[in-house]
């Protein structure tokens, strides 16, 4: 129990955001007598977001390496108004169109990194050029009007569901395998990991522990996963912002690009003189962030079975208000994927909850506003405390402890990292 | 019979878990220099935190009086009211403005809210006069070298009429005029009655100025020596800091010396900016195995940028001449490609260059050699975490764990960190630019026994310093650089302090 005091204890900054979460849902879900968590309305809240999701997990890498995108608003809405275009006036196939747009976000990136990484420019400039750039083409692309009549694959992007599956049980059989599948690899990850941290003598939570906290994975994927397949199973969207939380979270904590990110946003100079390709690194950071920008968009003009001129106003700010909410440091080098997201539903819940009890717009916004500068200003008073004596205070604590109390420390601190979030264990 | 001007009585200032100050009495008298000397971390700057009123009046223990009377400092701006003022060792200057607006910032002359900017330079023009600064008041700080940077904090110090100067390591990023002169100058203002409190590093300095020493250790007062009493020496000053005698301030070391490893001839290297000032100019030096080469220059003689552009172009433009290494020629064009090549380099500013402060030590030691660590595409961190626990313990890097930050070590332990850092990336040789600057005297011990194993293992290094007894009590070989020339080299022999100052100091006819 006492080191899971502690682990909880050094935690604050990851499992804060996690009990952020959980008290609005549990708040709402009171307050809206059990409609928040109705399987259609959890269904719900994971397409509304989806699009602002995916725009987050590639905006808190921006943020890490020290930039912003001001542009993806605009962008998405370019390439779901391309896509749906190139769809339905030259008749090209869906997949097609979807790559190719994907690849057109991807060059709006390399656009925005050529002048970052290269000429210099700071993001923010580079971006908002854009933000006005592409929202002017899309009024182009679109002649101002709405451009609907897309292919049914493609609408499924925003509006399907996963096949069913086997016999009629009444609820989505495939969804609850896919449950299974994921709880499986989440305790395997786990115990993997317990077994490596023992066989290098790192401290281990104890048995019980382990066991309770591997319960409670389950219990949290499985409860999840019921909901979902009450209603029509998991949503295609939902597979995909799934996969890209696994390969974007698996980047950025154990690879070595990911850790280039960091070491840029962290202190950049110190990255340059340690041999990191600095201009590769944001040019790849902000390249990133428009094909994710393209993905958003046309999962949103999939979600609304149209391409709109007005598409994606605003969705910038959502995203970065996500960023910041999960952790995010605004001097760049701080932040996770998982944050993000969990940000994300933090903002998502509260829109989702605040309409349902029927608290008008303009009340939610300004709502939304104090929400946002609250998170930030728990986590700037979180990191004042956390930093006990600091300066030559500190210096003077310099012998060592004991080994055993040593190697506790260490597993402790492992796990209290800002950015040592597993990348499976809080999806 | 002298008048104490200030008494620090029984401070004790603790932080969660930690004693920085235990019990600490201090008391200078008026119109004397007192200098306080201690390792990084003895709590030297904590002891002028709390004198200082950044640790408000209450969060310690003990009294303080200045001038007869209690003080209850609640801020800087209280203490700066009674006339203490202190400057940091980081500037705390405002690159974009000008001589006079930073002299004047937050103490502006203004009738109801206006600045009078006549007025103002006017009394700028009187301020830079006492301080001897021949500068115009409306030239951009940014424009001013950093010993002249360090004038106008002084100089801005006496616009508020100070009583009590405190100078945080002032001479540490000087070079030997530039140091003299402030030293000069301090002197100079005790003859006006400023009485100065100066923590330093340099003990020689220490000794040219200051007339009573307070020796802090582990957060206490061990002794105060009073100068005009004599018999205090360095060796004195250091005993009292390390609580022990060091016999010998650099490690024994017998040095076995291979052939001629690295290599680079008539390198001219242009100002990144302005491509026709030439800042090194036809440049050729040489290191053999197991070698330890020394550099000494003053500042701007091109040390740091002949060391950067050696190390993958990372300074400077149109870069010629040859560059040899293991008999081979090699063209390095970035900073990886010195690495892979085998060549590390320590930088000068540790803080804002070697390190990224909001790391912890593991990554900063894997920083450099990443591409070490990766199975497949993964980093593997446990990998890491044991590669860290084994520098931690062979530097001797004092921290509670590999996982703690960067930024609440020692400047000591800090180096070694950076050190581990590239000594992970196994280079051939060694770049090290001023590897001890601002370092504690035990720590910089530590270091140069690190720099000899490192050596002996056969590789090449190379040490920048601006501290002439630590090359010639370090270095096998010494080149001394004056504007961008190699000026001479000098075996271990026959190079003293005197001979390298001489060629450090030709210029060109």
């Amino acid at each position: 129990m006492e080191s899971l005091r502690k682990a909880l204890q050094g935690n604050v900054r990851q499992y804060g955001m996690v009990i952020a979460l959980a008290t609005i849902v549990i708040l709402f879900q009171i307050w809206t007598e059990g409609v928040l968590l109705r399987p259609l309305n959890m269904t719900n809240l994971m397409t509304q977001n989806s699009y602002i999701l995916i725009l987050a997990i590639g905006m808190v890498i921006v943020i890490i390496a020290r930039h912003i995108d001001l542009s993806v608003g605009s962008v998405a809405a370019f390439t779901g108004a391309v896509a749906a275009i190139l769809m339905t006036r030259y008749d090209m196939p869906w997949f097609i169109a979807v790559i190719l747009c994907l690849a057109l976000g991807a060059a709006i990136g390399a656009w925005h990194g050529f002048w970052v990484a290269y000429v210099g420019i700071p993001a923010f400039i580079v971006t908002l050029s854009s933000m006005l750039l592409f929202r002017g083409l899309t009024l182009v692309v679109l002649d101002g009007a709405t451009v609907g009549g897309l292919p049914e694959p493609f609408e499924a992007m925003g509006n399907g569901f996963l096949p069913e599956l086997g016999p009629d049980t009444g609820l989505h059989n495939l969804t609850l395998l896919l449950g299974l599948l994921m709880s499986a690899v989440l305790v395997y990850l786990e115990v993997r990991k317990r077994a490596s941290s023992l066989r290098y003598n790192f401290e281990v939570l104890p048995m019980p522990a382990f066991l309770v906290k591997l319960v409670l994975l389950v219990a949290v994927v499985m409860v999840f996963v019921f909901l979902l397949a009450q209603y029509r199973g998991l949503p295609i969207v939902g597979l995909i912002l799934f996969v890209l939380i696994g390969i974007y979270g698996f980047i950025m904590q154990r690879t070595v690009i990911g850790r280039h990110v960091y070491s840029i946003g962290g202190n950049v100079d110190a990255a340059t003189m340690s041999g990191v390709k600095t201009r590769k690194v944001d040019f790849l950071v902000m390249t990133n962030m428009g094909m994710l920008a393209a993905l958003a968009g046309m999962v949103f003009a999939a979600r609304l079975t149209a391409a709109n001129p007005k598409a994606g106003v605003n969705f910038e700010l959502d995203a970065i208000a996500a960023a910041f909410i999960g952790g995010a440091a605004v001097t760049g080098g701080v932040g996770t994927v998982v944050g993000a997201i969990i940000g994300g539903f933090v903002m998502g819940v509260l829109n989702n909850g605040m309409s349902l009890v029927g608290i008008e717009v303009d009340w939610q916004q300004v709502i939304k506003g104090l929400v946002l500068l609250l998170a930030v200003a728990f986590d700037v008073w979180n990191k004042k405390r956390t930093a006990v004596g600091g300066g030559a205070g500190a210096d003077t604590r310099e012998t060592p402890p004991p080994p055993d109390d040593l190697l506790a420390e260490i597993e402790h601190e492992r796990s209290a990292s800002t950015r040592a979030a597993p990348t499976g264990g809080k999806v | 019979m002298k008048q104490p001007m200030l008494e620090m009585r029984s401070i004790t200032k603790e932080f969660p878990g930690v004693k920085a100050l235990a019990d600490v009495t201090l008391t200078v008298h008026r119109a004397e220099i007192h200098a306080i000397c201690g390792e990084n971390g003895a709590g030297k700057s904590t002891l002028m935190k709390v004198l200082s009123g950044v640790y408000p009046h209450g969060s310690y223990e003990g009294q303080i009086f200045f001038e007869g009377q209690e003080v209850r400092f609640r801020d800087i701006r209280q203490s700066e009211a009674a006339g203490i003022v202190i400057i940091h060792q980081e500037l705390a200057l405002i690159p974009e403005l000008s001589i006079a607006e930073n002299i004047f910032l937050g103490n502006e002359t203004a009738t109801r809210g206006i600045i009078s900017w006549d007025k103002a330079n006017h009394r700028a023009i009187e301020l830079l006069a006492r301080v001897g600064l021949m500068e115009n008041p409306l030239t951009p700080v940014k424009h001013l070298g950093i010993g002249k940077q360090q004038l106008v904090e002084i100089a801005k110090a006496l616009s508020k009429d100070v009583r009590l100067l405190i100078l945080d390591e002032p001479t540490a990023a000087l070079n030997d005029d530039n140091s003299q002169h402030l030293l000069a100058l301090l002197k100079g203002l005790q003859g006006k009655g400023v009485t100065s409190i100066m923590i330093s590093h340099k003990l020689n300095e220490i000794e040219q100025i200051a007339d009573e020493i307070t020796i802090i250790r582990d957060g206490r007062a061990i002794e105060t020596l009073d100068i005009s009493q004599g018999a205090v020496d360095e060796d004195r000053i250091i005993r009292g800091m390390v609580g022990r005698d060091l016999e010998n301030r650099f490690p024994h070391h017998t040095p076995s010396i291979g052939e001629v490893m690295f290599e680079v001839r008539d390198w001219t290297v242009m100002h990144p900016q302005d491509h026709g000032r030439t800042v090194i100019d036809s440049a050729n030096v040489s290191v053999r195995k197991g070698e330890i080469v020394g550099i000494a220059g003053l500042m701007g003689a091109g040390r740091t940028e002949l060391a950067r552009s050696i190390f993958g172009r990372s300074y400077g433009s149109r870069i010629e001449g040859t560059m040899t290494f293991n008999g081979k020629e090699i063209h390095l064009k970035s900073v990886s490609a010195a690495i892979d090549a085998g060549i590390a380099y320590l930088t000068e500013d540790r803080k804002s260059l070697g390190l990224n402060l909001i790391d912890d030590i593991k990554t900063s030691i894997s920083s450099a050699g990443l591409h070490k660590l990766v199975k497949g595409v993964i980093v593997d961190e446990r990998q890491e975490v044991t590669v860290a626990q084994g520098f931690r313990k062979d530097m001797n890097i004092k921290a509670p764990s590999v996982e703690a930050g960067v930024a609440k070590l020692s400047g000591g332990n800090q180096q070694k960190v950076v050190l581990s850092k590239w000594m992970f990336t196994d280079p051939q040789l060694l770049i090290l630019d001023e590897p001890t600057r601002g370092i504690d005297v035990g720590a910089k011990f530590e270091i140069y026994g690190i720099i000899q194993r490192l050596a002996d293992q056969g590789r090449g290094v190379i040490v920048i310093s601006s501290e002439l007894p630590e090359l010639l009590g370090l270095c096998d070989r010494i080149y001394t650089l004056a504007e961008g020339r190699v000026t001479r080299e000098f075996t271990r022999e026959d190079a003293d302090q005197e001979s390298l100052m001489r060629y450090m100091t030709t210029h060109k006819r």
